[in-house]
């Protein structure tokens, strides 16, 4: 166990390290005048370009070892909005925290709950009702069901996290909530299709096994050879793939948000692009591929806790 | 009575393969039969049949009497009842049938807390131990999974795990095939001693017909789905009445007797496929001593007397 642990680890933070070189080699093969990107739309002195250009054309060698230094330093500013970029990272990523997390949520139970209904009695109404209405929702593009969402459910506020004039800490998380509802259906509807896939798929794999036949042989009653044996072994890869898409989900919801004004590191992401804001771009990218990075390890580790085959090698 | 009686049972699955055909045998508590036969003749198939555990897809005829009671026409409660607390089997490979992430204690304990609910934990798990220890493993290896056990622990925990409610009908199936020989003559003396002191019936699938030969009360041999002979052990592969018994017990060859000199050691070919099999006599494209009536004639198990059956139009013959 320790082992694996310690392999697991020792991977995660070699790609960590291969994704902070390529991330600062990629943005220097962006195409344009940087100094140009960087100063559109703004008042600079002639000095002050002259001390920029300088900046840049100092040996990449140099900005490269400045980099690595720390790629989170708080002197990197955004070109934007003229302040840290990981300032501007640290206020945004909570709406996305609330947004992804409450959706991956509701999309894992009730995926979940499907999945085993549909693939324990596979082939039957309920089965074939699931599946087509999962396979067609996994074939929309997130965005598009949030605008079909604003079309039909206009009673429900179509953007922002708040409304103004709303105070008091109750208050404000009701409202919250309120405005949750479509951005999180948004997305859940399309990792509900995903994840009902997966846990039907492993019940379905799980249901020709040996073990069961045992279970039934002991006299014990379906429901219960479906709850004590099928589903614990079904859960495993369908857990771990779980955590692998949550690493993913984070970069998935730029769209959604974009649709839902939702003010969290999917819009920011957009916003930046359009300057485009070359520090801040690198930094959210940055934290993207760290989260896959994080939860790939938790999957994995997870993976550990759950099945003894491997936690107690 | 017998314990356990199959009536003309066949079984037949998805896309017409008939793997058991019209098998009719009994066993009687204190009695140990014997059943043999090559890879996929049906051994497997009807121990699944007796505790009704088949594919719904596939048909079952003829009927499975436990007790005297029709298992086919027992309603659900009824059969769970009957399942492991009557009846149970030693699944051919403890690999697959074992719950991977399930320790061994609890999937023992899990039949006791079933057919006896007034049983506390604790007194599960203490017979939980005395069944490992009564299959030569420690107690303590209770809190192991599977897959930290050796393929020969593994089985002898799915025999343990099948005493565990005393059934009266105990089905092995292969149980001592991935065992060394110290081992697989533990645990046919714990079987037999199972037999003699608490009137077990037993029915003891293997394709090892010297552990047969010398457990066994009676034995059946099975080719393609049907049996072929059927007699006192002691009888049966010695002084066989069906060439393929013979072929069988050939394959452990025996100098000197003159019963083989057509089967040397073990039979050219495989068994046909259930699902393509050969006209008239199921044997006769391997059968050294086959004739042309073999090829046309459906051949039924004659009675030859002295508990005897063989199903060969040259049975009557006589050694
Ligand atoms: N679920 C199934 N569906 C279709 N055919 C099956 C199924 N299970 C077994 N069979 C076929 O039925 C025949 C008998 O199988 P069975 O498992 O009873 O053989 P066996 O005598 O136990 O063989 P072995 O000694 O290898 O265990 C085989 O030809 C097999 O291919
Ligand atoms: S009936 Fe004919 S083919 Fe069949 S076993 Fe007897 S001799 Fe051989
Ligand atoms: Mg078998």
């Amino acid at each position: 166990m320790r082992g694996y642990v310690l392999k697991k680890v020792g991977w995660s933070i070699g790609t960590l390290l291969f994704v902070v070189v390529f991330n600062f080699f990629l943005f220097r093969l962006l195409p344009g005048d940087p100094i140009g990107l960087y100063t559109r739309g703004r008042n600079m002195s002639p000095d002050q370009l002259v001390r920029l250009r300088q900046q840049l054309n100092r040996p990449i060698s140099e900005q490269f070892v400045e980099y690595l230094g720390n790629p989170f330093a708080s002197t990197i500013n955004s070109t934007r909005f003229n302040r840290p970029v990981w300032d501007i990272i640290g206020e945004r990523v909570w709406p996305t925290v609330l947004l992804v997390g409450t959706a991956v949520l509701v999309a894992a139970v009730v995926g979940v709950w499907l999945g085993i209904r549909s693939g324990w009695r596979r082939g039957s109404r309920f089965d074939r009702i699931t599946t087509g209405t999962t396979n067609t929702l996994y074939a929309m593009p997130e965005f598009w069901v949030g605008m079909m969402l604003i079309m039909w459910l206009p009673f429900f506020p179509s953007g922002g996290i708040n409304s103004v004039g709303v105070s008091g800490f109750f208050a404000t998380a009701v409202d919250t909530a309120w405005h949750l509802v479509l951005p999180v259906t948004a997305l859940a509807v399309v990792y509900l299709a995903e994840y009902t896939s997966i846990m039907r798929a492993s019940l379905v794999d799980e249901l020709r096994q040996d073990y069961l036949t045992l279970a039934r042989a002991k006299g014990l009653r379906e429901d219960l050879v479906r709850r004590r044996h099928a589903v614990p072994n079904a859960l495993l890869p369908t857990m771990t793939l779980i955590f692998l898409n949550l690493g993913f989900v984070i970069g998935g919801a730029i769209t959604v948000e974009y649709v839902f004004s939702w003010p969290g590191l999917g819009l920011l992401t957009a916003e930046a692009l359009r300057g485009p804001d070359i520090p801040l771009l690198q930094a959210v990218f940055l934290l993207f591929s760290l989260g896959v990075i994080v939860f790939t390890l938790l999957a994995d580790l997870l993976y550990a806790v759950l099945d003894p085959r491997v936690s107690t090698r | 009575m017998s314990l356990l009686e199959l009536r003309d049972l066949s079984v037949t699955y998805a896309g017409d393969v008939p793997a058991v055909r019209g098998v009719s045998l009994g066993v009687a508590p204190g009695e140990v039969l014997g059943v043999a036969g090559e890879s996929g003749c049906g051994k497997s198939t009807i121990s699944n049949a007796v505790l009704r555990l088949l594919p719904k897809s596939a048909r079952v005829g003829g009927s499975v009497l436990l007790d005297g009671e029709d298992v086919y026409e027992m309603s659900f409660g009824r059969l769970r009842a009957v399942r492991w607390a009557t009846a149970s089997i030693v699944f051919q490979g403890a690999l697959h049938s074992l719950n991977a992430v399930q320790t061994i204690g609890r999937q023992i304990a899990e039949p006791i807390l079933l057919h006896e609910p007034k049983t506390s934990r604790k007194a599960a798990d203490l017979r939980v131990g005395e069944l490992l220890e009564q299959v030569g493993l420690p107690a303590r290896r209770a809190k192991d999974y599977p897959h930290q056990l050796s393929g020969g622990q593994r089985q002898r925990v799915m025999i343990a795990l099948a005493l565990a409610c005393k059934p009266r009908l105990l089905i092995a199936d292969e149980p001592t095939t991935a065992l060394d020989v110290m081992v697989q003559a533990q645990v046919l003396q714990l079987l037999t001693g199972l037999v003699k002191d608490l009137g077990l019936a037993l029915v003891l699938i293997s394709h090892d017909l010297s552990v047969l030969g010398t457990t066994c009360d009676r034995v059946a041999v099975m080719y393609a789905g049907k049996v072929v002979e059927e007699g006192p052990a002691s009888v049966v592969f010695d002084d066989s009445r069906h060439p393929y018994s013979g072929a069988l017990a050939g394959a452990f060859p025996r100098v000197g007797d003159p019963r083989f000199r057509y089967a040397p050691a073990g039979l050219a070919g495989d068994p046909p496929y259930p699902g393509d099999l050969p006209p008239g006599c199921s044997f006769h494209p391997r059968c050294p001593v086959a004739f042309d009536r073999c090829v046309s004639e459906e051949v039924e198990l004659l009675d030859l007397g002295a508990g005897r059956r063989a199903a060969c139009l040259r049975a009557g013959e006589g050694s």
